[in-house]
């Protein structure tokens, strides 16, 4: 874009290559978004174990879509083939074992490294001023993952497959008035069937994995106009060595960092290496025992629940009784469990960012939070009869499961971190620790 | 001040701990008690004999439509062995699916329903609950086909190796307290003997269930054994990075 002629830069490296790398770079910002985005990009030298699963985040994504392409090559998207080409896949073609086992096991390691990848947010308060639109890409990735997941999980079209996607659909069946409509137009018949099938298909490899990758550029992109968070919450812009004009607690991301990620992502390769190679199916969470036999429209499951990653959500659904008449609410209920967090950056009234130096409120709130999800994954897991029922004598509004009763706690827990936090942060604040001005390393 | 997010990180690596031993006692937990099958996938005579048993008592009425017959060299047997001992129909290639000579049209007429594709059957049930399965039927005048289950209430299918087992008939052989009422404790007995011997019944069911486990998935063995040398790798490559990571950071003050 400037008005003069870019001057050709010294050849990073000697030889052929040094003079491809001039050439380039005189037709293409090559060196600048190097530069921009590793070997001059700084970042915190204090980054602990909780930073690691951004990178692993994206490396899980780019083995999504490598291997989701390769399984595209055999699997069919027909209602009558699906189930016989997933089958076809795991036995005649060569090494496509390997593949389905990476991409399935893929769908929930993506979703355990962005959950820890959100807990690292909450806890070093990454989410905060100048880092809210960050925080909001990463809220639509999280949003457009679940889609992805869920339209992703009808395609082996096994008995889980089905009902799984019955019971999401019909969520939206439960919305007032148009509800009936909304629920025909998302399958496009009246039933789950073939076209519900092919359009499921149409969005999972193509609709959102765009979706995905343009969130993940926008993300990386202002996460580098404001550089990286770190866990004492210190700004490092603030502190820059006047010789060479660099924070002097960071340290170029290229090579330290990638040197850094790389013992991380051995690590992580050999945890998914684990389960691929020795447990694929997770003890029937990775891979539902049911989703063993081919859908079938005329015979309901016993039990039918989500994959393990959306269970904490399918929980509050299940806690929120009826009211007037209609399911709307657990519906909602959930809705906004995934949407408020969205609004966390402008909740926080806290003076400083790290988990470190929050007062004791806070740790309390995001202990109970973290607790509360956790205990809430595992009743979505399970039926609600597992804990048995509460004692007559108690009065309680629709269902006397005990685990329901909980569920409808923990979700008044989960929504109080976030509505209660202007307040307790706030209040907090007499009790935080004072931040100091360099990172501890 | 590096203290509250370590005791964080434990608090949180001990909960996810305890919520996953608690999701595994949880999906464990079924009303019968099964016996462990103690099958053996690496002992091929076990497979070989499975495969002879399921080929001659399941594929009449069932089929397993997604394993080749082909794919039966992965249990140690030669094309011309597969051929000679287990494909009685010459008009099946070596290359087909092991589909069943029922029909559907007949199989409605005769039993009411097309009997389950039993590929995957393995991967569904578990191999000790077929075990267990095919070791709990007993006489019941009571039900269409004469037979019923003790895993399986009112199955539909009849106890086809019977000629085997023998047959059992359920019968009271005392009382306990259950929620305040008492329940009658039943108990299976031998009636009339098949062909063998109960161990010898046991183990032929154990090399079936052994095969059915290798049909649902057949690259199993391989997947682990892969799996050691990718791990053996990673390790390895671990070692590797961890000295990289280090040398950089040296400078990092």
């Amino acid at each position: 874009m400037s008005n003069t002629i870019k001057q050709p830069i010294e050849p990073p490296i000697a030889g052929p290559a040094g003079k491809l790398i001039v050439w380039v770079d005189q037709r293409f910002p090559l060196m600048s978004l190097w530069n921009e985005h590793l070997a001059q990009y700084y970042a915190p030298k204090n980054f602990n174990f909780w930073y690691y699963f951004g990178s692993l985040a994206m490396l899980v994504l780019v083995m999504q879509i490598v291997t989701g392409i390769f399984l595209t090559m055999n699997y069919k998207p027909d209602a009558k083939y699906a189930f016989a080409s997933v089958e076809y896949i795991m036995r005649d073609v060569s090494f496509g074992w390997l593949i389905r086992y990476m991409h399935s096991t893929g769908a929930s390691m993506f979703f355990l490294v962005v959950y820890l990848h959100m807990m690292r947010g909450l806890m070093y308060g990454s989410y905060r001023k100048p880092r809210e639109l960050l925080w909001i890409f990463g809220c639509m990735i999280y949003l457009a993952l679940m889609a992805e997941a869920f339209f992703g999980y009808l395609l082996p079209w096994g008995q889980m497959s089905y009902w799984g996607a019955q019971v999401i659909i019909n969520l939206f069946a439960a919305v007032p008035i148009i509800g009936e409509d909304l629920a025909i137009w998302i399958r496009g018949d009246f039933n789950i069937g073939d076209a519900t099938l092919n359009r499921f298909f149409a969005f999972h490899v193509i609709a959102l994995p765009l979706v995905l990758l343009g969130l993940v550029a926008a993300h990386i992109m202002a996460l580098h106009e404001v550089g990286s968070n770190n866990p004492d919450g210190v700004e490092i812009k603030k502190d820059l060595d006047p010789k060479t004009g660099t924070p002097r607690d960071g340290i170029p991301f290229h090579p330290y960092y990638t040197v850094k990620d790389i013992v991380g992502v051995v690590v992580f390769l050999a945890i998914f290496s684990a389960i691929v190679f020795f447990a694929p199916e997770m003890g029937g969470y990775f891979l539902e025992k049911p989703n063993f036999e081919q859908a079938d429209p005329l015979q309901t499951p016993a039990h039918i629940a989500p994959v393990w990653y959306f269970t904490p959500f399918y929980a509050m659904l299940r806690a929120v009784p009826s009211f007037l008449g209609s399911q709307f609410w657990g519906v909602a209920v959930m809705g906004a469990a995934t949407l408020i967090l969205f609004v966390l950056p402008w909740l926080d009234r806290g003076k400083v960012r790290s988990i470190r130096y929050r007062g004791p409120l806070y740790k309390r709130f995001l202990a109970s939070f973290v607790v509360s999800f956790l205990i809430l994954g595992y009743l979505g897991v399970v039926p609600t009869t597992v804990w048995g029922q509460v004692p007559h004598a108690i009065p309680v509004i629709g269902g006397i499961d005990t685990a329901t009763i909980v569920s409808r706690i923990l979700t008044a827990v989960y929504f109080a971190f976030f509505l209660l936090m202007p307040w307790y942060t706030k209040k907090d604040i007499p009790n935080e620790k004072p931040e100091p001005t360099r990172v501890t390393y | 001040m590096k203290t509250t997010d370590r005791s964080f990180l434990t608090a949180f690596c001990v909960s996810l701990g305890l919520l996953a031993s608690g999701s595994v006692l949880a999906a464990g937990g079924g009303d019968v008690h099964l016996d462990s099958a103690n099958i053996n996938l690496h002992d091929q005579g076990s497979l070989q004999r499975g495969a002879k048993a399921f080929i001659t008592n399941c594929l009449n009425c069932h089929s397993a439509q997604f394993m080749r017959w082909g794919h039966l060299t992965k249990i140690g047997l030669t094309e011309d062995q597969i051929k000679a001992n287990l494909m009685f129909n010459p008009d099946t290639k070596f290359s087909d699916y092991m589909t069943t000579a029922l029909n559907a049209k007949d199989a409605q007429a005769w039993l009411g329903k097309m009997p389950p594709d039993l590929t995957l059957v393995a991967r569904v049930r578990g191999s000790d609950w077929i075990y267990t399965y095919l070791r709990a039927y007993y006489v019941d005048p009571a039900s269409p086909s004469g037979w019923n289950n003790e895993v399986f209430p009112n199955v539909g299918m009849p106890h086809v190796l019977h000629d085997l087992q023998g047959s059992m008939t359920k019968a009271v052989v005392g009382e306990k307290e259950s929620h305040g009422k008492k329940e009658p404790v039943t108990k299976l007995v031998m009636e009339r003997k098949g062909s063998m011997t109960t161990q010898e019944y046991d183990m032929y069911v154990r090399d079936l269930v052994n095969y059915m486990t290798f049909m649902g998935e057949p690259v199993r063995i391989k997947r682990t054994q892969i799996g050691v040398v990718v791990m053996l790798f990673l390790a390895l490559a671990f070692f590797a990075a961890l000295i990289v990571k280090r040398e950089y950071w040296k400078d990092v003050k």
